[in-house]
C-alpha cells in the first residue's frame, strides 16, 4: 500500500522535531561540559585534583617546629616521646610558623592532656604507660614530677 | 551511647543520619505507577484485549501525570538540583542512576508522548476545529500542522501507534526496573543487595498502577456520572490477580530465601522486621497491602458476586493495594537505612513536616499528579462523544 | 617599525628570559602556605595507610586533629574510633562503642571480662571503589594517584555514593550539602607532608603508606605483620592496611 505524503506529513513534522531536539542537545552538551572533564584520563573534571590540594594548611608538621625550637627537639629525642610529634600535644600550628610573634599558641593544661592518653583503662593495650591518677599522684599536677617533652621522672619536674 | 536519640546499639557515626528521604520512597512508587498503568494500556494495545478499551486512555493519561511529576521528588532530595543537568553533559556510565535523565527522556518523549499524540490526533484535529480562544492555538499546534485524519492516515497512526505501544513495554520495564537495579546492586547494602530487586519492583509496580487505573476510572466515571463497564473491569481485577500472585510470590520468595540462608545480615534484619518495620511490612505491606487484596480478588475469581459487591471489593482491593505498595517502598528505601552496615545497631527515621523533605511535600507531591491528570481529562477527554469530523476530504 | 637583526635578537632574548623569570616569579608565588613551591607527580605515588590496632590507645588525637586541618562539621566524621568489647568465643556480637566518634576519648571501659581494643576508621581508598562506581556524574573519583577524592563543585548531592560505601565513612556536608569524606589530606600529602591524623597519632598507630615508594616502612609492615583490610568479601580494593585485626571488628 502506498502512503501519500499528506497522509504521513504529521509524522514527518514530528521526526523532524526530534531530530532538532537531538541536534540542540548534543550542541548543548559540547557547549556545557565543564573545562578538563576527563583531562586526567578518568571520568572526572581534572581541575579538582589540583582544587582539593590547594586548600590550606592547619598543622605544619614537626619538620617545621625542629629549627626554632631545637632545644625541646632535643630534650624530647632523648626519652619516650620521641616519637610523639609536637603539634599531637601543642594542636594545629602552621598559623604560628607564618607569624611566630604575632601567633602564638597556649599552653595545653597538662593535668588533662596527660590524662588523655595515659589515664589507665582496660581498653587500652597492655603495654602501653598508663596510671590511674589518684593512685599515682593522688590528684598532683603531673609537671610537679614529669617534663612533659622528656617524661622520665628521674630528670625532674618542669620548669 | 545513651544520648544518641533513636539509635540503639552501634551504627558507624556518619550512617546515623538516613540519606533517602520520603522522597526517595515516592520516587519508586510513582515511577512503579507509571509503569504499570502504562502496561495495563498495553494489553489493549498490543495483545488486543479489547474489553479494557474504556481505561485505555485513561491509563497513558494516569501515566503521563505521574511521570510529570516523577522527577520533583528528585529535585527537591538533591543537594545541588541546578547541577541535575549533569547527568544528562557527563553520564558516569559505570553508574545506574546515571540513565535515569536518558531512559526518563526516552520514555516520555518517544513513548508516552507519542503514543498518546498518536491515539488521540483525531481528537485533536476535531478540537482544533472545533474549539474556540487560547485552547483553540494550543489544538492547533498539537496537530503538527495537519488536518488529515483520513482513514489512510489514521491507518498509520495505528500501525506505528501499535509499534510505540511495542517498543514501550520493555522501555516501561527498564524506566521502573533500573530503579529496583540501583538499589538491587548495592553490594554495601545486605536489604537490598538481590539480583530479584529489579523483578520485584517491576511486578510490584504493575500492581500498583494497575490498582491507580482502576481508582481512577471508578472516580472519573463517577464525575462523568457515567456507568462503570464492568466486563473491563472484571477484566482488569483478573489481570491484577494474576499479576499479584506472581508478585507475592515473589517477595516471599525473597523472605524465604534470607530465613533460609540465614548469613551475617540476617539476624539484624529479622529484628529490623521484627521490630522498627513491624507496622510497614508485616501490617501494611504483608497483611494488608498483599494477603487481603489477593484474599479479596481470590475470592471474585471462585465466587459470583453480585456486581455491587464486585465493585465494592475491587475498590477497597485496589486502595489496600496502594497502600501496601506505598509501604513496600518504604520498606525497601528507608528500611535499607535503619540498619547499621555493621549489624550491630539501629537507627529511627524522623520524618519532618514542612520541611523540604518533609510529609508536606511529599503530600504535595502525591496530589499534584492527580491535578495534572484532572487537566489532561480536561485536555484531552478519553471518551469520544461524537465521530471526528475530517477537514481534508470535507 | 625598523630594527636591526642584532636588535631583534636581543629584544627577543630580552623577552624570553624576562617571561621565564616572572613564570618563575609566579610559581614562587602560587606555591604553598609553607613557601614551598609545588613539584609533585602523581605518577610516582600510591597512597595507602596502615593502622596497627594494638599500638591505638583511642585517645582521639586523630580525630580532632583532622577536624581541625579539614574543618569537618561536628557531629560528621571523616575518621573515628571505635572500641571494642568482645567476651570470650563470642566474636560474632562484640559491644562496639564510637561516642562522638571518639573526638573527646572513651570514657573508662566498665566490666570485668572480656578483651578490649580500639580500631580507627577512616575512608579505604578503595582501589575498586563501590562508591566511584555509582556516581552518576563523576563527581567522586580516584586520582592518578589512588585517592579517592570528591569535586565539592561538581557533586549534585544525591547521597548514591554514601549508600554504595560499605564502610560508613562518607556523608553530607551540611552546609555545602555535597559529600564530604576523609581526603587523605590530599593537600598535604601533595607537599610531602603527612596527614593530620597521622601527625597527631602519638604512637605511631596510624601511619600514611606510599605503595610506590620502596623506601616506604609500608613494605616491611605488609612483610611482617597479619594485616587484613576491613569487609575483604566487598572486593573494594581496600587500602587501608590493619595489623592485628580482630576477627569481631566490623
Amino acid at each position: 500500500m502506498r502512503i501519500r505524503f499528506t497522509d504521513a506529513s504529521h509524522l514527518v513534522v514530528l521526526v523532524l522535531a526530534f531530530a532538532a531536539g537531538l541536534l540542540v542537545f548534543v550542541a548543548l552538551r559540547y557547549a556545557l561540559v565543564p573545562a578538563g572533564f576527563g583531562s586526567l584520563g578518568g571520568h572526572y573534571r581534572g581541575p579538582a585534583v589540583a582544587e582539593v590540594a590547594a586548600r590550606p594548611i592547619a598543622y605544619a608538621g614537626q619538620t617545621s617546629c625542629l629549627p626554632c625550637h631545637d632545644t625541646e627537639g632535643k630534650d624530647r629525642a632523648g626519652g619516650k616521646h620521641k616519637s610523639v610529634a609536637c603539634e599531637a600535644c601543642h594542636g594545629a600550628l602552621a598559623r604560628h610558623t607564618e607569624d611566630p610573634s604575632a601567633v602564638k599558641p597556649a599552653l595545653p593544661v597538662a593535668s588533662k592532656l596527660c590524662a588523655s592518653c595515659h589515664e589507665k583503662d582496660r581498653a587500652k593495650p597492655q603495654w602501653f604507660p598508663q596510671v590511674a591518677t589518684e593512685e599515682h599522684s593522688g590528684g598532683a599536677d603531673c609537671k610537679s614530677c614529669h617534663m612533659p617533652h622528656n617524661p622520665d621522672p628521674n630528670r625532674g619536674a618542669a620548669q | 551511647m545513651g544520648h544518641l536519640a533513636g539509635v540503639d546499639g552501634f551504627m558507624y557515626p556518619n550512617e546515623i543520619e538516613l540519606q533517602w528521604s520520603i522522597l526517595i520512597v515516592l520516587y519508586p512508587f510513582i515511577t512503579g505507577l507509571v509503569a504499570g498503568a502504562f502496561i495495563l494500556a498495553s494489553l489493549e494495545r498490543v495483545f488486543k484485549v479489547a474489553v479494557l478499551k474504556p481505561t485505555y486512555r485513561l491509563s497513558l493519561l494516569t501515566a503521563l501525570a505521574f511521570l510529570l511529576v516523577a522527577p520533583l521528588p528528585l529535585q527537591l532530595h538533591l543537594g545541588h538540583p541546578e547541577r541535575s543537568l549533569e547527568m544528562y553533559l557527563t553520564p558516569h556510565r559505570s553508574s545506574a542512576m546515571a540513565m535515569f535523565g536518558f531512559v526518563y527522556l526516552w520514555y516520555l518523549m518517544v513513548v508516552l508522548l507519542v503514543e498518546i499524540w498518536l491515539d488521540y490526533r483525531a481528537d485533536i484535529v476535531q478540537l482544533a476545529q472545533t474549539s474556540r480562544g487560547p485552547m483553540r492555538l494550543l489544538y492547533r499546534i498539537m496537530t503538527l500542522g495537519s488536518m488529515n485524519v483520513g482513514p489512510a492516515s489514521r491507518s498509520l497512526d495505528d500501525r506505528v501507534g501499535w509499534l510505540v505501544t511495542l517498543i514501550g513495554i520493555p522501555s516501561a520495564f527498564l524506566l521502573h526496573g533500573y530503579v529496583g537495579f540501583i538499589f538491587g546492586s548495592v553490594k554495601a547494602n545486605a536489604w537490598w543487595s538481590t539480583p530479584l530487586m529489579p523483578i520485584v519492583f517491576v511486578f510490584s509496580a504493575m500492581v500498583s498502577g494497575i490498582a491507580a487505573v482502576v481508582l481512577v476510572y471508578y472516580a472519573y466515571s463517577w464525575f462523568q456520572r457515567r456507568p462503570i463497564d464492568m466486563a473491563c473491569v472484571d477484566a482488569i481485577a483478573r489481570f491484577l490477580f494474576y499479576v499479584f500472585v506472581v508478585d507475592f510470590s515473589l517477595e516471599m520468595l525473597d523472605l524465604v530465601h534470607r530465613m533460609y540462608e540465614a548469613d551475617e545480615s540476617f539476624r539484624t534484619l529479622d529484628f529490623m522486621v521484627k521490630t522498627r518495620l513491624f507496622v510497614p511490612q508485616i501490617v501494611l505491606q504483608i497483611t494488608l497491602g498483599t494477603v487481603v487484596p489477593l484474599l479479596m480478588l481470590g475470592a471474585t475469581q471462585v465466587v459470583r458476586f453480585r456486581e455491587a459487591v464486585r465493585r465494592r471489593l475491587y475498590m477497597i482491593s485496589c486502595c489496600l493495594t496502594l497502600i501496601g505498595i506505598f509501604a513496600m517502598r518504604w520498606n525497601v528505601v528507608i528500611g535499607g537505612q535503619l540498619f547499621s552496615k555493621s549489624y550491630l545497631g539501629y537507627t529511627t527515621y524522623k520524618l519532618e513536616f514542612a520541611t523540604r523533605e518533609g510529609l508536606v511535600p511529599a503530600v504535595a507531591l502525591m496530589v499534584l499528579p492527580l491535578i495534572i491528570l484532572a487537566v489532561l481529562l480536561k485536555l484531552l477527554p478519553p471518551w469520544r462523544q461524537q465521530e471526528p469530523v475530517d477537514a481534508v476530504t470535507q | 617599525m625598523s630594527m636591526t637583526r642584532r636588535e631583534m635578537i636581543t629584544r627577543t632574548g630580552k623577552f624570553i628570559i624576562l617571561t621565564a623569570a616572572a613564570a618563575e616569579g609566579l610559581q614562587q608565588l602560587t606555591g604553598s602556605a609553607q613557601g614551598q613551591p609545588l613539584k609533585y607527580d602523581a605518577a610516582k605515588h600510591w597512597w595507602a595507610m596502615t593502622l596497627d590496632v594494638e599500638k591505638c590507645i583511642g585517645c582521639g588525637n586523630c580525630v580532632r586533629a583532622c577536624a581541625a586541618e579539614n574543618d569537618v562539621p561536628r557531629g560528621y566524621f571523616r575518621t573515628w574510633i571505635e572500641r571494642y568489647h568482645v567476651i570470650g568465643n563470642d566474636i560474632e556480637h562484640p559491644t562496639v562503642e564510637s561516642p562522638d566518634g571518639g573526638i573527646h576519648g572513651f570514657p573508662p571501659a566498665a566490666g570485668d571480662d572480656g578483651k578490649w581494643f580500639f580500631v580507627p576508621k577512616l575512608c579505604n581508598h578503595c582501589a575498586h571503589s563501590p562508591c566511584v562506581q555509582v556516581c552518576p556524574v563523576g563527581a567522586t573519583f580516584e586520582s592518578p594517584d589512588g585517592v579517592v577524592l570528591v569535586d565539592e563543585k561538581y557533586c549534585l548531592g544525591c547521597r548514591y555514593c554514601v549508600q554504595a560505601c560499605p564502610y560508613g565513612c562518607r556523608y553530607i556536608h551540611p552546609k555545602k550539602k555535597t559529600v564530604d569524606k576523609c581526603t587523605l589530606c590530599y593537600h598535604r600529602i601533595t607537599r610531602g607532608l603527612t596527614t593530620a591524623c597521622c601527625e597527631a597519632c602519638p604512637t605511631g598507630a596510624r601511619k600514611l603508606a606510599d605503595l610506590k615508594d620502596p623506601n616506604d616502612p609500608v613494605h616491611e609492615f605488609l612483610r611482617n605483620n597479619v594485616v587484613q583490610v576491613l569487609k575483604p568479601q566487598m572486593a573494594t580494593g581496600s587500602k587501608a592496611y590493619y595489623a592485628g585485626l580482630d576477627g569481631s571488628v566490623r
